[in-house]
């Protein structure tokens, strides 16, 4: 008798799961799911900053908050993998179900306007602009990335520079060369070394967005940036003669490249000048930070940088920001963090850490390293341009369509076919 | 005969080229792993380490530990659920049959073969309402779900092959439906419950799509860690392999200790059974 | 079937009230999992349908009609024109390998040889490994520059394997150069290491239940081994080709797993299959609509070998 209770007992538990397991599971859920807007007061700071510097980074300027705020309480909630991907997915699943985090990484430019600003989910900040007198603290440039009709939208804590040419001080000494500054001296150097059997690009496109971020440098060099510009506004057509000759270029420059870039992804590449294997790597200036920690090399000594050929005075942005979301209960507390954030003292203790350079132009410059001084002098007087890999110039569906465009014309070399992709796809730029 | 004393050995030596295949990812596997740090060169991939090294397997232990647990935590109440599951529909298909049921069966038949793709957008939309998104009951739920036309083909395989005549006697005795399923049914199917069990662990243990979608982060079962884990060479390739090793365990140990059910398992998928 | 009708004879016959006691029992056992399948299987393919016929390509949900729009534009995209022919491809050679492998290994293992045990555990292990962990080895052991590669230089050779862009026997079709792309290869090779385990298994199974009466007859009438296992034991074996076929086919059109850990998309796509790209248009760009109509047409595929066999099957049993 016994035992046949317990098993309709436990059917009727299975029952209960699945027929109806929306409704009791729902409580297990939620628990599951870091607490978002609900929990009244607690602010959960969400961004993809896991790794080594950058978390470093984070969680001093979660520490710097947490003095001057001791009332508030405050929450990493940073999801790690795919380079920001996988953090991208939870925050477009919590904003679809109306569950926003507190305040959350977005790249400036159109990752922020296209998307959410669009779709209506943010608040503006013109009055935390205005309050904290940041209008002429940042760059004129910069805050128009992170504004539309006007508004600002968000705040940027930090700049990465996209267009940096990396190469290993040794292989250029040994074979006395100078720096390349144009595609020319590029081209002229890059068979110098292929005839002394080094490398003379490395590259890693495992992942396609590597190629991409190459070729957007190589436009910016061909263009300059003010043409460059035009192309996220609609001004120049992508079938500009322009467009074609970068083109031609980024397939020059690819017979110079290691043969096993398609295995590679974009530390394995940097690893190949690291070693001397190759000579230039193109990649941004996060690789600064893989060229010293993990491969323990010293910077002007073992690698040094420049712009990327035919970029000098110009500055690809990468920047991330944070934001106010729409539908907040607690938006006072939000804007004290933002505060912090974009106050000098905040930029200076994140940004050392990550390694990046602040968004602010009145930063302490001596608490950065050479890399980081040199950067902040070019980023105060070149031109800003938004970066195209990173989905500052363009949104992430048009960023998806040249990766895949890149990818193809890596192997097949098909400038026209290139060419007439991005038209294509450009004309859902409007 | 004579040709039968030529083919025995040459039997012999394309069997041990072929297991050499099949044994060379697992050597690589373990004595990488079990190499010192120095010797983790390209260019000694595949000589033996000279000292064994446990450490890679500290390292790799320490970044998968807690992807390890979510994979226990998911796998071991997904795969009784959908265990039950199966026994319960499969008992009504097989031995209560009635009109239709044939059709019926077939229809959840064919749930066990789509790609997972075709209800993916829907999937995510349904666990994020119910707010079940990225969570390991989530990740449950969707495994005893997805399990149940295989589970219910199983079951209905074992059923099938109890006779009709006990139950019959068992009814005359005064047993009822829950009674021949308590009495008869579930004694006589302990092996069959092994052997779905089995086929349900190593496939839910092994499971990526769903992982990769509906879980991140510190919620991920140990199969996407192992993927984040891999692929590149910041993370040592030797931390890699005692990674591959670590997450392959569970299911080789079922493998090697109760191989014969999950062979058994791997036949019933293919519907006849 | 005789034995049910009779059963269901002698529930009429039965009285009323345990009759239909009974008859709920059976109901609430079977109903979870039925009601669970048709809203998880069918409720949803349903659903994927309509997302694929909507505009929902960005991160907030757009449910207006689009018509065919999102079929027409993969059909007219390198990326899935690639993914259909390598999808082709891997499949033929992966069925292909497989049940060479798995039946001469298992004309080899039906010799009654010593150790039979042992080879026989030694070929089914890599089924109960992960796609992923399968994926993660065979990526070192044909990366071009590391693994096998360190054997083959010696004797001067170094295939590129999975990041070979060259597409064998080759021509120019639409878009895309149609052949079979050298790096599949590589990934072939990682999937039938993998899942020779099972055709052999079926194999065995079906060579078993061949009587030994059956051989000893035809050695009788003086047939030399090898005519025996072509012309008698082979055609038995017919049904279990086929079902191997059948269940390899729809593991190989919905492959994701392996080729995601081991290769990507791969250079210019040649290692790039729908399962992939589904993914990562869907989670990584946000183009839904597109995502689900890659989806349906996976699902389309697998249909196409699937409904078929089952129909067959369940004639066959009933």
């Amino acid at each position: 008798m016994k035992k046949k209770l317990g098993l309709i007992l436990m059917m009727i538990l299975t029952l209960v799961l699945s027929a109806c397991g929306s409704n009791t599971q729902t409580e297990e859920g939620s628990q599951g799911s870091s607490g978002g807007s609900g929990e009244k007061g607690k602010l959960d700071i969400f961004s993809w900053w896991t790794g080594a510097g950058e978390e470093d980074g984070l969680k001093a300027l979660l520490a710097l908050f947490e003095e001057k705020y001791p009332d508030i309480p405050i929450e990493n909630a940073a999801v790690a993998g795919g380079a920001g991907t996988n953090a991208k997915a939870v925050l477009a699943s919590r904003m679809q179900g109306n569950d926003p985090p507190a305040t959350f990484q977005v790249h400036g430019g159109s990752e922020l306007n296209d998307s959410w600003v669009a779709a209506d989910k943010m608040e503006p900040l013109n009055d935390l602009y205005e309050q904290e007198g940041w209008n002429d603290k940042f760059p004129k440039e910069l805050i128009e990335l992170v504004s539309k009709d006007g508004n600002m939208y968000s705040v940027p804590v930090n700049i990465h520079r996209a267009n940096v040419l990396w190469y290993n001080k040794k292989v250029f000494e040994e074979n006395s060369l100078a720096v390349p500054t144009t595609f020319d001296e590029f081209f002229k150097a890059a068979d110098t070394l292929k005839e002394k059997g080094i490398t003379p690009l490395a590259l890693g496109d495992k992942e396609p967005w590597a190629a991409t971020h190459l070729f957007e440098t190589v436009l910016l060099g061909e263009l300059g940036a003010e043409d460059y510009k035009k192309l996220w506004t609609g001004e120049l057509a992508f079938d500009d003669p322009k467009v074609k000759k970068a083109a031609e270029t980024f397939k020059k420059m690819l017979t110079y490249v290691n043969e096993d870039h398609s295995s590679r992804n974009w530390q394995d590449a940097a690893q190949l000048v690291g070693s001397g294997e190759a000579a230039m790597n193109v990649m941004g200036d996060w690789a600064k930070g893989y060229f010293t920690n993990d491969l323990k090399l010293a910077v002007n000594k073992d690698f040094g940088y420049a712009p990327t050929p035919g970029t000098e005075g110009t500055f690809g942005v990468i920047t991330d920001t944070f934001g106010l979301p729409k539908g907040l209960n607690n938006s006072e507390d939000v804007k004290k963090f933002l505060s912090v954030l974009g106050s000098v003292e905040g930029q200076d203790a994140f940004n050392p850490l990550k390694g990046s350079i602040p968004a602010r132009i009145d930063a302490d410059v001596s608490k950065y390293d050479q890399y980081g001084k040199d950067t902040m002098e070019d980023f105060k007087s070149a031109a800003l341009v938004p970066s195209l890999a990173h989905g500052s110039a363009a949104p992430e569906g048009f960023v998806t369509k040249v990766n895949q465009a890149v990818n193809i014309f890596v192997t097949q070399g098909g400038v026209d076919q290139l060419v007439s992709t991005l038209q294509s796809a450009g004309t859902e730029l409007k | 005969m004579v040709i039968r004393a030529f083919t025995k050995p040459a039997s012999y030596f394309v069997l041990i080229a072929v297991s050499l295949f099949f044994l060379m990812p697992v050597y690589v596997m373990i004595i990488t792993s079990l190499k010192p740090l120095d010797e983790i060169t390209l260019d000694q991939m595949w000589t033996l380490p000279s000292s064994l090294d446990f450490s890679s397997y500290g390292e790799a232990f320490s970044k998968l530990a807690p992807n390890l647990m979510n994979s226990f935590y998911l796998v071991i109440p997904a795969t009784l659920l959908s265990a039950l599951l199966g026994a319960m529909s499969g008992y009504v298909l097989s031995k209560w049959r009635f009109r239709g049921s044939e059709i019926l069966f077939t229809l959840m038949l064919f749930g066990m073969f789509i790609p997972y793709q075709s209800i993916l957008i829907p999937l995510i939309q349904f666990l994020r309402e119910a707010g079940l998104y990225n969570s390991i009951p989530g990740l449950i739920f969707v495994h005893v779900v997805y399990g149940i036309p295989i589970t219910t083909l199983m079951f209905r395989n074992f059923y099938v092959n109890i006779p009709d005549e006990m139950i019959e006697s068992a009814k005359i005795d005064g047993a009822n439906f829950l009674g021949v399923f308590r009495h008869i049914m579930v004694p006589l199917s302990v092996s069959g419950f092994v052997v779905v069990a089995i086929w349900q662990f190593t496939n839910i243990w092994n499971e990526f799509l769903f992982a990769v979608t509906i879980t991140t982060a510190d919620q991920q079962p140990v199969m996407v860690a192992l993927q984040n884990l891999s692929g590149s060479q910041i993370v040592q390739w030797n931390v890699q392999m005692a990674g591959a090793l670590l997450a392959a365990l569970p299911t080789l140990l079922v493998y090697i200790l109760l191989g014969k059910y999950f062979v058994r398992g791997l036949l019933a998928g293919s519907v006849k059974g | 079937m005789e034995a049910v009708r009779k059963e269901t004879a002698k529930g009429e016959k039965a009285s009323k009230k345990s009759y239909s006691s009974d008859q709920w029992m059976a109901l609430a056992f079977l109903l979870p999992s039925f009601l669970l399948i048709v809203i998880f299987v069918y409720g949803f393919i349903g659903w994927t349908g309509y997302v694929s016929l909507s505009n929902w390509n960005s991160l907030i949900p757009d449910f207006s009609f689009a018509g065919l729009k999102n079929y027409m534009y993969l059909f007219s995209d390198f990326r899935f024109q690639a993914d259909l022919r390598n999808t082709l491809f891997f499949t033929i050679l992966f069925i292909g390998l497989v049940i060479l492998f798995g039946l001469s290994l298992a004309i080899l293992l039906d010799q009654k040889l010593k150790g039979e045990s042992i080879f026989r555990n030694i070929f089914f292990f890599p089924m109960a490994l992960s796609f992923v962990v399968t994926g993660v080895v065979w990526q070192w052991l044909l990366n071009p520059s590391t693994g096998i590669n360190l054997f083959l230089n010696t004797f001067g050779i170094t295939p590129k394997w999975y990041t070979d862009t060259n597409i064998l026997a080759g021509f120019q079709w639409g878009q895309i150069e149609f052949g079979l792309p050298a790096a599949l290869i590589a990934v072939g090779i990682a999937a039938v290491w993998q899942m020779t385990g099972f055709s052999l298994a079926m194999y065995i199974a079906g060579l078993r239940a061949v009587p030994d009466e059956t051989r000893e007859a035809a050695r009788m009438d003086g047939a030399s081994e090898f005519q025996i296992y072509r012309q008698i034991i082979l055609p038995q074996l017919r049904p279990i080709t086929v079902s191997v076929i059948i269940i390899m086919a729809h593991i190989s059109l919905k492959i994701f797993d392996l080729i995601y850990s081991m290769t990507g998309p791969g250079a210019n796509f040649v290692t790039d299959v729908p399962g992939v790209y589904m993914f990562e248009t869907t989670f990584r760009g946000n183009y839904y609509a597109n995502g689900a109509a890659i989806a349906i047409i996976m699902l389309l595929s697998v249909a196409i070998f699937i409904v078929p066999y089952l129909l067959n099957s369940r004639k066959g049993e009933a």
